[in-house]
């Protein structure tokens, strides 16, 4: 605009085309500054807290006003790395086998016209609606029982808890997925079985690569959910080398809330980060997901 | 139960002509062989324990899985059942359970069945008996079962807790007077005992019956180097049904609550669970006790969830309306940074502002309150406020993301209608975008109200419940919301267990959740979409 005009009008009209860029766009980057102060300033705190020598949270007066990694390297005496390991298996196995099965019911639900199909999505619907965790009373009573039989299913044991996340997993990510099969045009799987495929070689040949996005993005969800419980896994985890870290750094915050502040700031740190860059790198589909499934928020 | 990875992965792989003897179908034959290798192994092991129950679901759900994966129809059930299992387990009975519980006493005192009840009255009532002599003591032990070796005046004598103590004619007795040497047994230590901790505590848990008459009463010791008779005060008489004290000849019958009640009207601390009807319903309802606490919890879990959902909203909301403006520069990475604490694990942004609001060294009163001592999580208010303020902060660009996605779908034409006939501004925002808005999110946001309703982790990591109402014995405070409370009455984390009272309140949050869901039923009209 500004080069078609004359020159003399345009140094006229400078003045106010400014303010009505501040009044209507300009503002907003103020604006912006303070909503990133806001979103941002407890985890620069946070990082801040664990490049500080002291350790403490009497000795984080100011921010960044020591640089050192000795809250990083004290995290190797304590359980620090054996809670990431614990985790790490959990979350990856719950998740794992929450997308096999969901999507496995998903291929059910979309393909097949069966009896009770109906019946049995709008009781998978009511049912994802209860939150597992309020269960936890009964959960505890079960791997009591269970861990008479089968010790593997019973309290203290990593495949309890996974096994225990799996029962969610069902209703959770159905869903999801089931919505997303349907996109996939039913001809296809008509001119495969014609080709003399079977039901598992469609499945698996010719589903299951189309819709991996959609695998991946659950996975990440159900890997956020598991990742961030608290009440089962501090239910069923009883011995310290067995804690995820939602156990363990509660552990550590909840007795010595100021002296063990290096060590939690240094251990939220290094979970976080993997935590945040999946999680912004996929955004999209995340929250596309989220919107559907409703795992936090 | 089928309940292992193998048969997760079992799920898919199979032909259903089984005359095809492809790779699927060994893949599916080797797997099925595991399944059922490992359910027939658990089978056993649940007839040798004895648990009946277990049992039943084992064979049940084993022969399902055969029946489904050998036969060749059934096709949906052969991808649905390996869900359908841990669904099953995990979920419908885990809630079907709770109900039962709620009808229960089940908890401190009352969590074992009367057999184990008599038991550990028996052992309670157990004392040292008088007089008793002093005997010198070695711990044995053969693999993994602990033994007591005595020296009886000069005869040393072995036994464990299921073996009574006989003659070992060939062990040594050391310079200190105890057994040194026992053929058959192997000498722990003493200084083990010192060193490890478990250890200690099994042989004080031990107790090594002198002879096969319960009566004569059995050795135990508190040190690890001399042993002592106990007997117990109480006598079990399984035909009358009665516990009597030997020393006081008080009788105690059972009575319906599950609690042993003596004729002089005392009471055994050791009862067992039995069903009390609907008796935990009532107590949270007419308990002054517990009706005061439980009604502020119950308010304070609406407000907390209703506030949640309406401040985070409206502040996404507005975020969003002024940043979707394709005026702006570096609009992608400004909305990557504002949905920073969405993908910041939530557990432990809590813990981060736990010490943030930290009275005395927390950050927050240092920097934006000139370093006043403002007890933040301390004061009931405040607390609640710090709570909202916090998940505020946790949930807000749940909305900012969802409400610039709403506000890009708005179709132009309608908001272009209405600028030319003449609203702009705010009124158009009033009449137009908001409501158009509402309708679209309305259903998340009932979500969003579950979800905040039962919001455990920002509650239990932020304050803990706290702080504690001091007009009450349970153990909640003013920032619990039900499911915190649900945790703290049941005991799981310490303090005194009632399974009963938690699981009633369970069920109502489970009615609570079940109406809210209908509600979002309603608006979605998901159903419609089958």
């Amino acid at each position: 605009m500004a080069t078609e005009n004359p020159a003399p009008a345009a140094a006229r009209r400078q003045p106010t085309r400014r303010s009505r860029w501040w009044r209507e766009v300009g503002w907003k980057y103020p604006v912006a500054v303070i909503v990133l102060f806001y979103a941002a300033f407890p985890l620069v705190f946070v990082l801040s807290a664990s490049l500080n020598e002291r350790g403490s949270l009497s000795g984080a007066q100011g921010l960044f006003s020591s640089v050192s990694l000795v809250n990083y390297q004290a995290l190797g005496e304590t359980s620090y790395w054996t809670w990431v390991g614990n985790t790490l298996i959990v979350c990856f196995a719950a998740a794992f086998g929450a997308v096999l099965m969901g999507a496995a019911a998903a291929y059910a639900f979309s393909r097949f016209r069966f009896n009770g199909r109906r019946t049995s999505l709008t009781s998978l619907l009511i049912l994802q609606m209860f939150p597992q965790t309020l269960a936890f009373m009964a959960i505890f009573l079960l791997l009591l029982a269970l861990g008479e039989v089968v010790p593997a299913l019973g309290l203290d044991s990593k495949i309890a808890l996974i096994s225990i996340y799996l029962g969610g997993a069902l209703g959770a990510n159905t869903f999801l997925m089931y919505g997303f099969f349907n996109t996939i045009p039913a001809e296809m799987d008509e001119a495969a079985k014609i080709d003399g495929a079977t039901h598992a070689q469609i499945y698996w040949r010719l589903i299951i690569p189309i819709v991996t996005p959609i695998l991946a993005v659950t996975g990440l969800i159900q890997f956020i959910g598991s990742f961030g419980d608290f009440i089962l896994s501090r239910i069923v985890l009883v011995s310290e080398e067995n804690w995820t870290l939602a156990v363990g750094m509660y552990q550590w915050v909840s007795e010595q809330l100021t002296a063990n502040w290096g060590l939690f700031a240094a251990g939220t740190v290094i979970a976080a980060v993997p935590v945040l860059a999946l999680f912004l790198a996929l955004q999209r589909y995340i929250v596309g997901g989220l919107t559907a499934g409703s795992v936090k928020g | 139960m089928s309940t292992r990875q193998d048969e997760v992965t079992a799920a898919p792989p199979r032909e259903s002509h089984a005359r095809q003897f492809g790779a699927g179908f060994v893949v599916k034959l080797l797997l099925m062989m595991a399944v059922n290798a490992f359910g027939i192994a658990a089978i056993l092991s649940a007839w040798n324990a004895g648990a009946w129950a277990v049992l039943g679901g084992l064979v049940a759900f084993l022969l399902l899985a055969d029946v489904i994966y050998f036969s060749r129809r059934m096709l949906p059930l052969k991808y649905l059942y390996p869900g359908l299992v841990f669904l099953l387990v995990f979920q419908v009975f885990a809630m079907a359970y709770t109900a039962y519980i709620a009808t229960t006493n089940y908890g401190a005192g009352h969590n074992g069945s009367k057999e184990q009840a008599v038991e550990a009255a028996l052992i309670q009532a157990e004392t040292e008996v008088e007089g008793s002599p002093t005997y010198p003591l070695t711990v044995v032990r053969d693999g993994d079962t602990l033994g007591f070796a005595v020296n009886d005046d000069g005869t040393v004598r072995v036994g464990t807790e299921d073996q009574p103590l006989e003659d070992a004619p060939d062990a040594t007795v050391g310079d200190n007077g105890a057994p040194s040497e026992v053929p058959g047994w192997e000498v722990v230590p003493r200084g083990d005992l010192l060193s490890d901790q478990a250890l200690a505590q099994d042989v004080i848990d031990l107790r090594v019956p002198i002879s096969d008459e319960a009566d004569d009463g059995s050795l135990r010791t508190r040190e690890g180097a001399t042993a002592k008779i106990y007997r117990s005060s109480l006598d079990w008489d399984p035909e009358a049904d009665t516990l009597t004290n030997t020393d006081t000849d008080v009788v105690y019958s059972p009575n319906d609550r599950g609690t042993f009640v003596g004729d002089d009207g005392s009471t055994l601390p050791t009862g067992w669970y039995v069903g009390v009807g609907l008796d935990n319903f009532s107590r949270a309802v007419t308990d002054a006790e517990i009706r005061a606490p439980l009604f502020k919890v119950t308010a304070w879990t609406f407000a907390f969830a209703l506030l949640t959902v309406v401040t985070s909203f409206l502040l996404g909301l507005l975020f969003a309306l002024i940043f979707n403006d394709d005026r702006i520069k570096g609009k992608k990475t400004l909305r990557t940074l504002f949905i920073l604490p969405y993908a910041f694990p939530a557990f432990m942004s809590a813990l981060l502002w736990r010490g943030m609001l930290n009275p005395e060294f927390g950050i927050i009163n240092k920097f934006f309150f000139f370093g006043a001592d403002i007890s933040w999580l301390q004061d009931p208010w405040l607390a609640r406020f710090a709570v909202l303020f916090v998940n505020l902060w946790l949930s807000y660009p749940y909305w900012f993301l969802v409400c610039t996605g709403a506000l890009q779908s708005l179709s132009s034409e309608t908001t272009e209608a209405a600028r030319i006939d003449g609203a702009s501004g705010w009124r158009l925002f009033r009449s137009i975008t908001f409501p158009l808005l509402l309708v679209s999110t309305a259903p998340l946001a009932i979500a969003s109200f579950a979800f905040n309703f039962n919001n455990f982790t920002i509650i239990y990591m932020l304050t803990g419940g706290g702080p504690n109402f001091d007009d009450t014995t349970l153990p909640l405070g003013a920032t619990d919301i039900l499911i915190s409370a649900i945790y703290e009455i049941s005991g799981v984390a310490g303090g005194r267990a009632d399974f009963g009272l938690a699981s009633a309140l369970a069920v109502f949050v489970f009615v609570v959740v079940g109406v809210i869901s209908a509600l979002a039923f309603r608006q979605t009209r998901k159903l419609e979409e089958f």
